[in-house]
């Protein structure tokens, strides 16, 4: 559907903070059972980070990989369905602590879980029509739980930042086609002023997740003729262990092909960083020439997929800043009472 | 009592962000805040430098008896880094326990909140440094 | 130039004064002054206070007082340095009287830091540090000490439990002080047990929150001839650093100790022998330890041999903060440095009860504003 001239991912980053909760220790504490968690454990924020904080980790590990002058970047979009200020852009801060700013545009952009794919759609488009000579798009969530829900098992925090530009010589891989497949399916929400969304449980499923994924997937294949088989890894939105093998057994994606992408069961869902640090992950191992295709999923509803083909300069690019596993692997488990201090739910 | 005062708070985000400071031209001097008139040799030009986020830890210990607009934070590491160019820094310590550190030890210079005041009040942000991933 | 004489002091118990004003505690502090002096009218008043402005909300001191006095109409104005803002006061005063403007001046320190809570108290006391550095990111004034604490063992290889003797030192001191906040004895292992304020920095190796006032009546040579009061000679001298010990070349020396101190013992005329009693600025036991050594009195990462040896003990060589210091008598912030310029003087005069100590002509106090960006030094003479 839309082909693109020659936009390139210059740079990339992954960052997931310190703390990890366990899924079995939220599950004794609301008395559920142990055996059918969705996640194994999730990552949790430190007490001095919110969603600015995050994506300003993962932008520096991106312009380490860009080696591009913060100050040419031009437009700093933000994807976060946390932001710390209801009113205040994101955006902003994350551009003046990276030193983009003031020949910029910014904004945060909301799509619950594909708000950061959705940056990355802006992004690309500004750099494709030549507005801007690079840009940052970042997913970024401290996502929250209500207590006891089934969504505190998973909602996690994360960040995941792309350096986009034109020049395939300073690629480490190029986008070359994406889609998008929206409806309104009210699976997930949260109204104003509330802290906590609400779901709609099994509705989340089959109508919302798999209906949207499956589609938009299927659209960028036929639409802008590329197979399966073109397709070295499968990155899905990852809101629990389980969604992305079902979709990948609806698609008929060879599981071998999604494994790589999934930090779901380390870190848990982190939202509109998900399925975008799913693909930091791949970018961590891929080799030139190999595809990934790369389907998020946002509530409310809608998917975006990417077909990206990794280019000779990863090799080069990839070891300028930690991997995504060193952030994944350095963890510290905190207990129900720690994570309730850190998530803020004791009343002060 | 004690508030974050927001234009001042604005004024220096330079620093506090992106740890840009400023040099003497004459005898070198590092100063993180503007300065009209150099501390050491009283010279009155400056560069403006971007100080290495990276360094070694010198000193470190806990603040148990936080200030005013701290509480919530407390305990927190509060120490000394020698970065790479030799400025001395003080600065938070964060994303370990203090067990964990060494003096001497790498650290790298991150960005996070670093006070506020009440959930719907100015959030601030500052430099903090963190053991090296 | 006119030689400085305190003609009089007064001071009020150092004490979390749940009942008495910021007000009433100057004019009780300033009544026994102008009363030990034998004096009911001044030329000038400088009142010196670090957390009034703070904590009690209220500047102007200088005429406040005075219309406490019922002295309105004269010159009165308050001074700030930090934690030595008595001492700036007695800088102020002593000057006026050198310069033949004033024939005497009174001089008060005070701070009511009790109408505060730990909390606001520990960032009052942060207004001493550089604010946009060190205050906004939460490093308290204990947490510099502890910093600097930390390296002080590293480079000397000496243990807490050598610097930790100070405080003992400070309550063994404190017991017969009727103005003390503390009036009793400490072990070392009541030191080395109670809780970190921040590592290694103990709480039992810091001060408490306290209220207090002192005031001294300054004269000059003419006046303090036709008083009856016992007096000493005073001389004060100062010096400044940087805010940050950490932008200093050296963390553990304090150059305004050193250059404070030479300057008045120069203009007195003496040698550091001749000091036979010391007030050091215990604002924790650090810095009582590295005030010894950059002023002299010890050689550097020395200091506590002369703790262990006991020279600094009422009976020593060169007894120390003989009221108790910082630690015992109690550091009311702003206040602290007047009181250890009238303890000096109640022992060359004296008056100092079972803490005499006997043979001294000269006195030496050190008073810091923070971790010693301002330094006073004033010596008392015998007369």
């Amino acid at each position: 559907m839309v082909r693109m001239s020659s936009v390139v991912i210059v740079g990339y980053g992954g960052y997931v903070p310190r703390y990890r909760i366990k899924g079995e220790e939220i599950a004794r504490i609301w008395g559920r059972d142990r055996s059918e968690l969705p996640t194994e454990e999730k990552s949790v924020t430190g007490l001095d980070e919110d969603t600015v904080t995050l994506a300003v980790e993962a932008a520096r590990i991106a312009l380490k990989r860009a080696r591009i002058p913060p100050s040419k970047i031009g437009a700093v979009h933000v994807g976060t369905e946390s932001k710390p200020y209801a009113v205040k852009p994101s955006g902003t801060i994350v551009a003046e602590a990276i030193g983009a700013v003031p020949r910029i545009t910014a904004a945060d952009f909301e799509f619950a879980c594909k708000a950061g794919t959705e940056a990355l759609q802006f992004i690309t488009s500004l750099v494709d029509a030549g507005r801007i000579e690079y840009g940052l798009a970042i997913g970024a969530d401290t996502a929250q739980g209500r207590p006891g829900d089934a969504l505190e098992f998973t909602a996690a925090s994360g960040a995941a930042a792309f350096i986009i530009g034109k020049n395939k010589n300073e690629g480490v891989a190029e986008i070359e086609a994406w889609t998008s497949y929206v409806t309104d399916t009210p699976d997930f929400w949260r109204r104003e002023y509330e802290r906590y969304p609400h779901h709609t449980a099994r509705f989340t499923g089959d109508p919302a997740y798999f209906h949207h994924i499956v589609n938009s997937v299927k659209n960028l294949l036929e639409n802008d003729g590329y197979t399966l088989n073109d397709v070295d890894y499968v990155v899905f939105h990852q809101p629990n262990t389980r969604f992305p093998l079902v979709a990948a057994r609806l698609l008929g994606v060879d599981l071998e092909k999604v494994k790589p992408g999934l930090v779901v069961g380390q870190i848990g869902n982190t939202y509109a960083a998900c399925s975008l640090l799913g693909l930091v992950r791949v970018l961590d191992q891929a080799k030139p020439g190999q595809r990934i295709l790369l389907s998020s999923f946002g509530s409310g509803a809608g998917s975006d997929s990417y077909i990206i083909r990794v280019l000779e300069n990863i090799k080069l690019k990839r070891d300028l800043a930690p991997p995504l596993d060193k952030f994944i692997d350095r963890k510290t488990y905190i207990d129900y009472a720690i994570y309730a201090r850190h998530r803020k739910k004791i009343l002060m | 009592m004690f508030r974050i005062k927001i234009p001042r708070y604005w004024r220096h985000k330079d620093f506090r962000y992106r740890l840009n400071a400023w040099r003497c031209n004459h005898c070198g001097e590092v100063h993180f805040f503007k300065p009209l008139v150099c501390r050491k040799c009283r010279s009155r030009e400056f560069n403006q430098v971007s100080l290495p986020d990276t360094g070694k830890l010198l000193a470190y210990t806990v603040v148990r008896s936080p200030p005013e607009g701290f509480e919530a934070q407390s305990p927190y590491i509060v120490g000394i880094v020698e970065l790479d160019d030799g400025t001395r820094i003080l600065s938070q310590i964060t994303d370990c326990h203090p067990e964990e550190l060494k003096k001497g030890m790498r650290v790298e210079a991150t960005l996070r909140k670093i006070r506020e005041d009440d959930e719907d009040k100015i959030i601030a942000y500052c430099y903090k440094f963190r053991p090296t991933v | 130039m006119s030689r400085v004489y305190i003609a009089g002091v007064g001071l009020t118990k150092v004490d979390e004064h749940w009942w008495i004003s910021l007000e009433n505690l100057m004019t009780e502090a300033s009544i026994k002054a102008l009363d030990d002096a034998g004096l009911s009218r001044i030329d000038s008043i400088y009142v010196g206070s670090m957390l009034s402005l703070i904590l009690q909300e209220q500047g102007h001191l200088g005429a406040l007082l005075a219309e406490e006095l019922g002295l309105s109409g004269i010159p009165a104005m308050a001074v700030e340095a930090a934690t030595a803002s008595g001492s700036a006061a007695v800088y102020a005063g002593a000057r006026e009287i050198e310069s033949g403007r004033a024939d005497a001046v009174l001089v008060v320190g005070v701070d009511k830091m009790s109408d505060g809570m730990a909390e606001e108290v520990a960032a009052a006391m942060t207004s001493s540090e550089r604010q946009e550095y060190t205050g906004f990111i939460g490093a308290t004034f204990y947490s510099i000490n502890a910093l600097i604490y930390n390296l002080y063992m590293d480079k000397y290889g000496v243990s807490q439990e050598k610097i930790a003797l100070f405080p003992v030192l400070c309550h063994e001191h404190s017991v017969n002080v009727p103005h003390a906040q503390y009036p009793f004895k400490i072990k070392l292992e009541t030191v080395l047990n109670s809780p970190y304020v921040s590592e290694p920095l103990r709480r039992f190796e810091t001060t408490a929150i306290a209220d207090g006032a002192a005031a001294l009546v300054l004269v000059n040579e003419e006046t303090a001839r036709k008083l009856d009061s016992p007096k000493t000679e005073l001389l004060i001298e100062a010096s400044t650093d940087y805010l940050t010990p950490f932008q200093r070349e050296d963390p553990l020396w304090f150059p305004a100790v050193q250059l404070a101190t030479s300057r008045a013992l120069s203009r007195a005329k003496l040698e550091r022998r001749d000091i036979k009693i010391l007030e050091v600025f215990d604002a924790t036991s650090i810095m009582a330890i590295l005030s010894l050594e950059s002023s002299g009195f010890a050689e550097r990462g020395k200091a506590w041999q002369l703790l262990e040896k006991g020279e600094l003990s009422l009976s020593g060589s060169i007894p120390c903060n003989t009221f108790g210091g910082l630690k015992a008598r109690g550091h009311p912030a702003g206040a602290t440095s007047v009181y250890q310029i009238a303890e000096l003087h109640l022992q060359l005069t004296n008056r100092a009860g079972k803490n005499q100590v006997d043979s001294a002509r000269a006195g030496l106090a050190q008073s810091l504003g923070a971790v010693a960006s301002t330094a006073f030094v004033t010596i008392l003479k015998e007369v």
